[in-house]
């Protein structure tokens, strides 16, 4: 007993007066889980009012007419029927343009960091930081830095880089207005997209490829895997599942993230007869542009949900066992 | 934290994953690699090329894509400049430097005091809260930027130096890569220092900071990149000309109204391109090995 209480006063300040019992289950809660709680609560207050507020008010706006100057006016589900039935630009171009991007720039884009992180994998260690810090440079150009670059390659007059280049070659004879034209903007989006996509989700795939034990491959050469294809589906892939997951989660994110990036391209919103209107910039051109902040809202949380059904999907792809 | 290196059962090898030195079946990769890498540098080399370009080369046909007579004129115009609401330039991108490094600094506290207590401490709604943060992964900023501005405007923060800096502060990834770095961190060495009497602060200052460098770094980089590059805070909810940041500056150079004004910020818009990207390089480069190594604590299970 005696050496007990002399561990005690060692192990934990001494207390004031000997044998008080605590003062009720506040005082014990703090004691036990207090320190993580404030530990917490910087980030915890940034997330909430940055991050659950402004998604909780999308929910809430999305029922209500609101036009910024009057107080909301409950609608019920008005909002979202108008959008499904009514909002011919949303079905008609906003829709199939969001899907059509998403899922080029999506899965091609996540496809194309896996391929190029597990071909530098193969390489040793300078090169491969060489090359890796490569293609991931054009991910930290996103937005401003880069309208310079791709207005003036794809400038509409003769003295644009790519129309010079196609006319001395005599593709075309006529300057293209590349970043006008309806035909032309989507592409060149989704290529733009494409360039700047190998982002972090591609940091993390290349880092679970060099982490996946040599003895694996080893283990699988002696149960038949004879190409290096079956060796990506067999042992690459199921090894680095939770990379995989992460990296896509990243890719589905920076996909509807970059919305904006038909109207930087073409100077204006709503872009040319819509050809480069995604539901980013719909979102916009009815909260900022009409006012319609209650419509906005819901068209928001129509994002925020395909963004949720993509995650998933993933999710269902590369789940752990454990 | 260090990679584990990789062996075959006998001793170094050159092929397969992560080899040690060049074997010629590495070739193919290169033959793969080499092309595409040189088509995805090609616009970053125009970045460069184009800011020391002089006037005539700008508007030259037809147009050249490297700078044949390199000159700094563009820089000088850049930082003799006003903009047309009488700002200087120099105060756009000191608001930039400003707002990036107080962001950055405050964004590792934030996630790093919290990422503490979600890997080490005990307490009954780690797991949920853990849970909340994951799903927050998928959260698209984009896709709110209405409701936010309503937030920010009833907070009083429009038109504020704080409203670059408070909205980045929550940045879900962040404290991701770093709970999962600090998983890493043995439980016991945590509690040796507990034994010795270490108060929770002191624990996550001088034992649990050291050992996440890389994951600080990683943070660092990505908060770097979101604040620097941001030009739609000074848009959305700043109005007085001299809070604005140099991102947003770029964005008046290459607005498309003003017909003659397109022709005279073609350099500056080139010069100001390299200014916006030059720090994002050069701090990648410095952490790369950091950044890396963080990512290899990334999987989401």
């Amino acid at each position: 007993m005696a050496t007990k209480t002399g561990e005690q006063n060692l192990l934990l300040p001494p207390r004031a007066s000997t044998g008080q019992p605590p003062a009720g289950a506040v005082r014990n809660w703090l004691n036990k889980e207090g320190s993580a709680y404030a530990f917490l609560s910087l980030y915890a207050l940034a997330f909430i009012v940055f991050i659950v507020v402004p998604v909780a008010a999308a929910g809430l706006l999305s029922f209500t007419f609101f036009d910024t100057i009057q107080p909301p006016q409950f609608t019920g589900l008005r909002n979202y029927i108008v959008l499904l039935t009514q909002d011919e630009i949303f079905m008609r171009y906003v829709l199939p343009n969001t899907i059509q991007f998403a899922v080029i720039v999506g899965p091609g884009g996540y496809g194309l960091s896996f391929l190029l992180a597990w071909m530098l994998a193969q390489l040793p260690k300078l090169p491969r930081t060489v090359l890796a810090l490569i293609l991931y440079s054009p991910s930290m150009t996103t937005g401003v830095a880069m309208t310079v670059v791709w207005r003036t390659i794809f400038s509409g007059d003769q003295n644009g880089y790519l129309n010079s280049f196609l006319l001395g070659l005599n593709v075309i004879q006529e300057p293209v207005q590349w970043l006008q034209s309806p035909q032309y903007l989507m592409p060149i989006m989704i290529l733009v997209t494409l360039w700047s996509s190998m982002g972090v989700g591609f940091l993390a795939m290349l880092a679970g490829i060099l982490e996946i034990n040599p003895e694996m491959y080893e283990a699988g050469s002696l149960d038949g895997i004879s190409n290096r294809f079956q060796e990506i589906v067999h042992i690459t892939i199921p090894s680095m599942k939770p990379q995989m997951l992460f990296g896509a989660v990243m890719a589905i994110v920076a996909t509807f993230q970059a919305g904006a990036i038909g109207v930087t391209l073409s100077g204006g919103n709503p872009t040319p007869q819509y050809a480069g209107q995604l539901i980013v910039n719909h979102i916009e051109d009815f909260g900022f542009l009409r006012y319609e902040m209650g419509y906005a809202a819901a068209v928001s949380v129509a994002l925020l949900l395909m963004v949720l059904f993509f995650s998933r999907v993933a999710n269902r792809l590369f789940a752990s066992e454990d | 934290m260090q990679r584990k290196r990789s062996f075959w059962s006998g001793g170094l090898r050159d092929s397969g994953i992560n080899p040690q030195g060049f074997h010629p079946s590495q070739l193919k990769f290169y033959v793969v690699l080499l092309p595409l890498v040189v088509f995805m540098l090609l616009p970053i080399i125009f970045i460069f090329s184009h800011a020391f370009k002089p006037p005539d080369e700008l508007f030259a046909y037809p147009p050249r894509f490297f700078v044949v007579n390199p000159t700094l004129k563009n820089f000088t115009d850049l930082f003799n400049k006003m903009s047309t609401s009488g700002v200087p330039v120099s105060r756009y991108l000191f608001n930039s430097v400003v707002v990036t490094l107080v962001t950055v600094a405050a964004s590792i506290l934030v996630s790093s005091t919290a990422a503490y207590a979600l890997s080490k401490k005990r307490f009954k709604l780690k797991q949920t809260l853990f849970a909340i943060n994951t799903v927050a992964l998928m959260f698209v900023p984009i896709a709110v930027t209405i409701p936010r501005f309503l937030v920010i405007q009833k907070l009083g923060l429009l038109d504020t130096f704080a409203v670059h800096i408070l909205p980045g502060l929550a940045m879900p990834v962040g404290l991701f890569l770093i709970k999962q770095f600090i998983d890493g961190v043995p439980n016991e060495v945590v509690e040796a220092a507990q034994i010795d009497g270490a108060s929770d602060l002191l624990i996550y200052w001088q034992v649990i900071l050291p050992m996440i460098v890389p994951a600080v770094a990683t943070i660092a980089i990505l908060t770097f990149q979101a604040t620097w590059n941001a030009a739609d805070i000074s848009t959305l909810y700043i109005n007085t000309e001299s809070l604005k940041t140099f991102a947003f500056y770029l964005t008046t150079l290459t607005a498309t109204t003003a017909g003659a004004n397109v022709v005279a910020g073609q350099g500056l818009a080139a010069a100001a391109s390299l200014i916006m990207f030059l720090p994002n390089l050069i701090i990648f480069i410095l952490l790369q090995s950091q950044v890396m190594s963080t990512m290899s604590h990334s999987g989401l299970k």
